[in-house]
């Protein structure tokens, strides 16, 4: 079965080397059968980054991905606190650069206003929003989205095609607060693989609204990967969460690259 | 004299090894072709039947806050037999939050002879922290013939550090039974709420080991979160075993030995509150020798029951 990862952080595992990082992912990766990775985000995280930091970051993605064109996809990583900056990397990285996609983390919660022209000029590109979102039981970051936020934004973007990164963390609150946002799909990356995830997800939104990822290289691949091949659900429903759906999400911003798809 | 635990868990082991159904679910002692031979080292004989395979970290019973796929046991043991598991360490739920943990215990050795005779090894509940716990120790030793028993210290209310948790360990020692320790079941930041339970600090188990020489203690659920490399190192140097079924990271399994060697860490998946598959694809994750593989599968869960020698 193709399998398709949405979500991958590579900086960290050669530490300096972003090319040989990303190479060290895809090769583990290759041992399950991964064939194509998502990555963002580079080694110098900060939970409300500068302008520099961003640059920096999205430049150690594109030195990576620019070594591995067939096997790597990047999103650029945004900070909407700082709406010029964000635009300005929207457009240096997607719409003059090789990337496909946009990673927002922890700097704000995405309900805010300031998200608006960074959405708004997704959707012109075509290009969908990765949203990191939890709900910890012990309580968020200041900036911390929770689906609730990302249901709020999708309201305003009906447009937009926008995706719940870790589907909360807790993934029975998260799969019903974005139950009646069509234009959101889940990801199922970065959470323990606790039993009945894949299936709630099902049976709640469809199959077609689930997309898998690792969010290796923190996660482990396999023990995300049980989430699916683990889950009770049809071969058919397996082949899109693991793939399908995610190709079918990049479908536009890889077309419009002249990328084959 | 080899003692009833020993025999007991080399006897299943061997078993599975033999591919040969247990009487009692492992609760009969018998003479092993280990203890025949004189010798066990974990790596692969010439036996035949099934590859033996050990996951050391299951449940039974009914999780307080959600409906588990394979919570049913034999959903659970179709699943391990599934993927060839030849021997499961099954602990119980109902050692949460129950009270009459005589019940909760003798619930579980039926349920392991109903439905996973040969198959699964009952580990009972035990909570230091109720009236008269020394007596469910005791019925666990002799009216259940257990050979092991599960701690949840997060779950009642006690640290390593109090004297209860070296008092229990003694008195496990003193009975012969191997001590599983969780260090946690559920992600802190996933809990219902009503149900919170903070992960077991082992900083302080190193000091706490050498009031109690000759124990044998596993660590469950822990190297999601006991991750320093210095504690980790000198726990294994002092017998404790791990498992792998919270360990993380991109080729961890492969990581972790390197910094750890091959002789502590055992097989172990957390099912049903675990997709069963998430542990068992970790084999595959890393780049592993056949003889790590051997050990991990199965050597080291069997060795793990040989006391240690004067």
């Amino acid at each position: 079965m193709t399998i398709w990862d949405l979500h991958c952080h590579f900086a960290r595992l050669v530490p300096g080397s972003p090319v040989k990082s990303l190479e060290r992912l895809i090769e583990i990766g290759n041992r399950l059968g991964i064939e194509k990775f998502c990555v963002y985000m580079g080694s110098n995280w900060e939970y409300d980054p500068s302008p520099e930091n961003l640059r920096n970051q999205n430049d150690e993605v594109l030195e990576a991905i620019g070594a591995f064109p067939g096997q790597a996809f990047g999103f650029v990583y945004l900070n909407p606190k700082d709406v010029e900056a964000s635009l300005d990397e929207l457009n240096r990285c997607v719409a003059d650069g090789p990337m496909v996609g946009i990673k927002l983390w922890v700097a704000q919660r995405c309900n805010h206003r300031n998200l608006d022209p960074i959405v708004e000029r997704a959707v012109e590109l075509d290009v969908g929003i990765f949203q990191h979102t939890w709900l910890k039981a012990g309580g968020n970051l200041p900036g911390e989205s929770t689906p609730a936020d990302l249901a709020e934004l999708a309201d305003r973007h009906p447009d937009a095609r926008l995706i719940c990164g870790h589907t909360g963390g807790d993934f029975e609150l998260g799969i019903r607060a974005v139950k009646h946002s069509p234009n959101v799909h889940i990801g199922i990356a970065g959470s323990d693989p606790t039993a009945g995830f894949t299936e709630m997800a099902v049976r709640e939104l469809g199959a077609d609204r689930v997309i898998w990822g690792s969010d290796a290289s923190g996660r482990s691949f396999a023990s995300q990967l049980g989430k699916v091949v683990g889950a009770q659900v049809d071969e058919a429903a397996q082949e899109k969460i693991l793939h399908t759906n995610l190709r079918q999400w990049l479908a536009p911003a890889l077309k419009a690259k002249g990328r084959d798809i | 004299m080899t003692s009833p635990t020993r025999r007991t868990f080399l006897q299943t082991g061997a078993a599975s090894l033999a591919g040969a159904a247990l009487v009692g679910a492992g609760t009969s002692p018998s003479t092993t072709a280990a203890e025949t031979s004189g010798k066990d080292d974990g790596k692969p004989g010439g036996e035949k039947g099934p590859a033996p395979f050990i996951d050391t970290n299951v449940h039974l019973g009914h999780w307080p806050a959600r409906h588990l796929p394979l919570g049913k046991p034999a959903d659970l043991t179709a699943k391990l037999r599934e993927h060839g598991v030849t021997q499961a360490w099954a602990g119980t739920f109902e050692g949460l939050l129950h009270k009459d943990l005589a019940a909760a215990n003798y619930r579980l050795k039926k349920a392991c002879e109903v439905h996973g005779a040969g198959l699964l090894v009952p580990v009972g509940a035990i909570n230091p922290t109720l009236p008269a716990w020394k007596e469910d120790l005791k019925r666990c030793r002799e009216d259940f013939d257990f050979s092991m028993i599960r701690l949840y210290p997060g779950y009642h209310g006690y640290a390593v550090e109090q004297p209860l948790f070296l008092e229990t360990l003694k008195q496990a020692r003193e009975v012969e039974l191997t001590v599983q320790v969780v260090v946690r079941l559920e992600d802190v930041r996933t809990q219902s709420p009503l149900l919170r339970a903070p992960d077991l600090d082992v900083t302080p188990l190193p000091g706490l080991l050498k009031k109690v020489p000759g124990i044998r203690l596993q660590l469950l659920n822990a190297l999601r979160t006991v991750k320093n490399p210095l504690l980790l190192q000198r726990l294994a140097a002092m017998g404790v075993h791990f498992e792998i079924a919270m360990l993380e990271g991109a080729a961890g399994l492969e990581n972790l030995l390197n910094g750890l060697g091959i002789k502590n860490v055992c097989f172990g998946s957390h099912a049903p509150f675990f997709y069963f598959e998430s542990a068992l694809l970790k084999l595959k994750e890393s780049l592993l020798t056949e003889e790590q593989l051997t050990f991990l599968r199965d050597g080291n869960a069997r060795n793990f029951f040989i006391p240690p020698q004067p």
